[in-house]
């Protein structure tokens, strides 16, 4: 069981024969290591039951929007838009498409801003005030809470134009992705040995290009995690989208428009007293977690391929 | 074909530290020139001026003149044109871990816009050739990364990459500290048959491995250079005590 032989009764039987037993000290010594493998085992035991504790939380999540939800999933939810009260069917096709629209919008703007503040954090901003700046004021964003980004976002942009729209939607995601991609971009990028960057540079190669060639591609596995994380983490956000994107009963494409998102969708349908709608609302859900899913995947699918052999 | 360096009152600090102090220094043409010397006593920083390396670390600065040929380094040209001309080779290999062989040795060209090729293809094998390692890597250039190689190969990978961007000197800091006694006498074969096209400067710890390689040893202490002389009369007939006293082992 054990791969420590040190641990092991046979072991703690010869040393105690060499010693002889009347001696304290192989007394000693064997209280010692019945110790260590009794604390090696409760150890490695604790490790497991907080793993499995870890992972209980979502499979339970799953499986439960699964019993609630996959029984009204069918093609009109994929196809159809929200069917008036009292009709039956219906689905989240304008919605599924509209979170599609949002999202791609704000990692359009959030992944290549934060992206850039990190690099610039990592590379030329060491020991700067600004970057101490920066940096200071990612983590403080970082914490701000999500109906408030919303909130902002409103007086900043939807009162300016004076309506919802999936624009304002995206700007307040794309603002609660970027100080997760610029930290996890700045940690990534100090992980990338000094070595390497020295021998780029050594080469003759520009600063600009060592990072962008060399520091930002071997970190690259990383940054991309890191991205992953903001994309899912916002995809779900309902508050920021309350006062931004709005939501909306039909089909838009507009980005000046309000327009429908899955999460919003959900609040909407699981807030009204129609059983019908409360299953779609589950059915949303399931779909939500598996786009996610699906999304995170295929990135790292991608990410992976054309690895080397023995790559690190 | 390499190119002469001067070296003249040239002094370098790191932070308040003054770890280069006013340092003369002829290095000939096409030999091998050995810097030998305790730890931390100015070695590295020296070979990091000669090619500009030396002001990459912001608290770094240096003054003095260094002349390749006619070229006064830190008056007549940009960093990143010094360093394509003069290469280096580091204590630790340290190959691009997301790149292949092929792309390891083609860096220096490709990183700076190249991309014909036919060209390519030829430096590589050129330089792979020079550094001794094609044999046992040409039929997974592409395939392999360069981390997957052994420490000595990677060690002659890193060699051939900077032989790539065809330099006139090249810089050795401990090529071979790191590695096995098979692989540091390949490293050692290198040096002596790279000698006739380039101008090498090495840093050594390894006395022996100066005599075996070097025409010209030079002694650094304390950032202070004692002695310059041909590898034989150093090691022999010394003229400094302290040089006699590091060379037979009383410190160091």
């Amino acid at each position: 069981m054990s791969a420590n032989p040190f641990d092991t009764p046979p072991l703690l039987d010869a040393a105690r024969s060499l010693r002889g037993p009347g001696n304290m000290q192989s007394k000693r010594m064997r209280l010692n290591s019945v110790r260590r493998y009794a604390v090696n085992h409760l150890v490695t035991g604790l490790a497991v039951l907080s793993t499995l504790l870890v992972i209980a939380p979502l499979i339970a999540i799953l499986a439960y929007l699964i019993y609630k939800g996959a029984s009204s999933l069918n093609l009109a939810f994929f196809t159809h838009i929200p069917a008036p009260v009292g009709e039956p069917g219906g689905g989240m096709a304008n919605a599924i498409l509209g979170s599609g629209i949002v999202l791609g919008l704000a990692s359009l703007m959030g992944i290549p801003i934060g992206i850039a503040a990190g690099v610039y954090l990592a590379e030329f901003g060491r020991g700067r005030l600004l970057a101490t700046a920066i940096r200071f004021t990612a983590d403080v964003l970082n914490g701000v809470p999500s109906i408030v980004m919303g909130i902002a976002i409103y007086s900043l942009i939807v009162m300016q134009q004076k309506h919802f729209s999936a624009f304002a939607g995206g700007v307040a995601l794309a603002v609660m992705m970027v100080p997760t991609i610029t930290r996890t971009t700045e940690e990534m990028l100090a992980t990338v040995p000094h070595a390497i960057r020295e021998a780029a540079l050594g080469l003759g190669v520009p600063k600009w290009r060592t990072v962008l060639s060399v520091s930002l591609k071997t970190a690259s596995p990383g940054i991309i995690t890191g991205c992953m994380l903001a994309f899912a983490r916002v995809a779900g956000e309902t508050a920021p989208l309350l006062f931004t994107a709005l939501g909306n009963q039909f089909w838009s494409y507009k980005l000046t428009e309000p327009i429908a998102a899955l999460p919003l969708q959900i609040y909407a349908y699981a807030l009204s007293p129609y059983d019908e709608f409360h299953r779609l609302a589950w059915a949303g859900s399931l779909v939500l977690i598996v786009m996610i899913m699906v999304a995170v995947s295929l990135v790292r699918i991608y990410a992976s391929r054309g690895v080397l052999k023995g790559a690190s | 074909m390499g190119v002469g360096i001067n070296v003249e009152h040239l002094n370098a600090w790191y932070g308040t530290t003054h770890t280069l102090q006013d340092i003369n220094l002829n290095i000939p043409a096409n030999h091998a020139t050995a810097l030998i010397g305790p730890s931390g006593c100015g070695k590295s920083t020296f070979v990091r001026c000669l090619n500009r390396m030396h002001e990459t670390n912001p608290i770094a600065r240096a003054t003095g003149t260094v002349k390749m040929g006619d070229l006064d380094i830190y008056k007549d040209a940009s960093p990143v044109e010094i360093r394509r001309r003069v290469g280096m080779v580091f204590q630790r290999p340290n190959p691009f871990p997301t790149m292949s062989i092929y792309d390891n040795v083609a860096s220096g060209l490709k990183l700076n816009g190249f991309r014909n090729r036919a060209i390519l293809d030829e430096t590589v094998e050129r330089s792979l050739k020079s550094a001794a390692l094609w044999e046992e890597v040409k039929d997974d250039l592409k395939k392999k990364s360069g981390a997957s190689l052994s420490g000595g190969q990677q060690q002659r990978m890193c060699i051939a990459r900077a032989l790539a961007v065809d330099p006139e000197v090249l810089l050795m800091d401990e090529p071979a500290s790191a590695l096995d006694p098979v692989s540091t006498s390949k490293i050692e074969d290198l040096i002596f048959q790279l000698k006739s096209q380039y101008t090498i400067v090495i840093v050594t710890h390894n006395m022996q491995q100066a005599a075996r390689v070097a025409e010209n040893t030079g002694f650094f202490l304390n950032g202070k250079m004692v002695e310059f002389d041909s590898t034989h009369k150093i090691f022999t007939n010394p003229k400094d005590k302290r040089t006699e006293d590091y060379i037979t082992g009383r410190f160091g």
